[in-house]
Parts: C-alpha cells; structure tokens; sequence
C-alpha cells in the first residue's frame, strides 16, 4: 500500500495527493495525519487535491473526517485545488461536505490559513 | 474506429477497486464521453467496485463498449459477486441507509451518476449491479 507524504511548512501540514488512493491509504494518512498534528504543533493543514481525479464517498468523508478531527487538536483543514468535474460529481453523489473549508488554490488556502507561501518552498509546482 | 472488446477484473482488494475505475476511465475516454461524464462514470463505479469487495465479499467487473439504437456509444459496466444479496433492495437504494459503517451513499449516489441502473439480488446467493452511461 501507498502512502501519502506530509510536508510540514512553518506551522501548516502540507497533504498533496498524487496517487490514486485506495481505502487503506486514505485510513493511513488519516491516522498519520493525526500523530503529526499533535507532534508538531501545526495550526493548519491543506490538502492539496488539486491532482485528483474522482472523489467518492469514502476519499469524501475523508476530508470530513480530517477536518473535524485536526479541529479537535486545534487546527484549521482547508482543500484545495478540487477539479470542477469532481465537484460536479461530489454533489450528485450527494456528498455536500458542509464542515470542510475549500480554496480553489494552495497559495489561497495558505492565506486562509494566515500562511506564507515560500516562494521556492515546497508544494510549488 | 475499432471498439475494444469487453474486459473482467476480479475485485478481491482495496487495490483491485483502484484497478477497476483506471480500467473506467480508460474505457469512458475511448467511448468519448465529456469529462464530467467519465468522472461520473469512474465516480459510480468506485462506490460500486468497494460494495463488491465490502459486501459481496469480493466478486468481479466487467466493462463493456455498447452502441444504442440510435447510433450512440456508451460503457456498461457490471459488477457481480456471490455474496450474502441484499434482503431489502429499497431501503439498501435509500439515501443514507448502511447496514455497516458507511454514509449509505454508493447505491443511490452511483444510481443519479449513470444512465441506467439495474440491481439483480439474491438472498444467500450474491449481487449483480449493472450500470450503463451514454455519450452525448
Ligand atoms: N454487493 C452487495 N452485497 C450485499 N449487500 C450490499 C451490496 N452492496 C450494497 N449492499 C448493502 O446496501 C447497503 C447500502 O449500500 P451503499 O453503497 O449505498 O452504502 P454503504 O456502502 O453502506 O455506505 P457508503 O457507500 O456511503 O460508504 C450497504 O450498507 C449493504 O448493506
Ligand atoms: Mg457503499
């Protein structure tokens, strides 16, 4: 199984999905997600979706999932980069994700997240 | 254009569910479908694809071009396995209802993402979902 790489940016845990994630990934990375917030203290985490083709129930309530959780332990989860298609069909599958905060892009999440982007840090691409 | 033959995976991991929406959306671009369509498609087929393997206790795909009477091109995919079937066909069709710990969303969700959907079951002999998606 594959897992999903952290990166840590200043104080913001920094998920870019680049793989097509099958469920136990998306456990994974939900439990590795967990342990680095608490070990290093971060404020913020983005995920960056911006390569992902399809989001379904279960990659969905993922992000629910992480958001409600990172809340708990003190920080704030924004996603972004989700492909029109995929909210087109986020919607018809009846997956609204009403607690998760969005941004169209990563340098808008950082700033949502009252982050600065390092201009050659990265997650630039 | 030449139209591919029909292809079977057998859905006996998490992996083989990731198999079989690259084996979609391989299928949904040839058939030329729009982009939102072949995330549908791909979408409905991963909720499908994880009941099979979840419920059904694994099973099988398989993914097929299909031409209407009308001249226009689609992909129909069926998913079997000979699990324990679905008593309740309505309420299992009910949005939100799981019988485990899900949101009780693939069923419904992938029946509003294709074109056509029919849901053959029987108790303790398994489960057949055959969806269908056409161009536009
Ligand atoms: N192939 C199958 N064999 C047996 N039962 C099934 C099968 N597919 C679905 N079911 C039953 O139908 C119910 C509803 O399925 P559905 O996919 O809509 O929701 P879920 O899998 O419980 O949750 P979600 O898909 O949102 O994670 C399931 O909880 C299960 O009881
Ligand atoms: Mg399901």
């Amino acid at each position: 199984m594959e897992r999903v790489p952290i990166l840590k940016i200043g104080d913001v845990l920094l998920v870019s999905i680049q793989i097509d994630l099958q469920d136990q990934s998306v456990l994974s990375l939900q439990e590795d997600l967990a342990d680095k917030i608490v070990k290093t203290g971060a404020r913020g985490v983005i995920i960056d979706i911006t390569a992902v083709e399809i989001v379904d129930s279960f990659i969905g309530r993922m992000f629910a999932t992480i958001a409600s959780m990172s809340r708990l332990m003190d920080a704030e989860t924004v996603v972004v980069g989700m492909r029109p298609a995929v909210a087109i069909t986020l919607v018809e599958l009846g997956l609204s994700l009403g607690g998760v905060r969005t941004a169209l892009d990563l340098e808008k999440g950082m700033r949502l997240l009252g982050a600065a982007l390092p201009d050659t840090g990265a997650g630039r691409r | 254009m030449t139209t591919p033959p029909p292809e079977e995976l057998a859905i006996g991991s998490g992996d083989d569910v990731v198999r079989v929406r690259q084996l979609v959306r391989t299928a949904a671009g040839h058939a030329g479908m729009s982009l939102v369509d072949q995330t549908k498609l791909i979408t409905a087929a991963s909720e499908l694809a994880r009941n099979t393997f979840v419920y059904g206790g694994g099973g099988a795909v398989r993914v097929e071009h299909v031409v209407n009477a009308r001249g226009r091109a689609g992909v129909r995919i069926a998913f079997s396995d000979r699990g324990p079937g679905i008593p309740d066909v309505d309420q299992a069709l009910t949005e939100g209802w799981t019988s485990g710990g899900g949101l009780g969303l693939g069923l419904s969700g992938a029946r509003r993402l294709v074109d056509e959907f029919e849901l053959e079951t029987e108790v303790g002999k398994g489960t057949t979902v055959t969806v269908t998606k056409w161009t536009r």
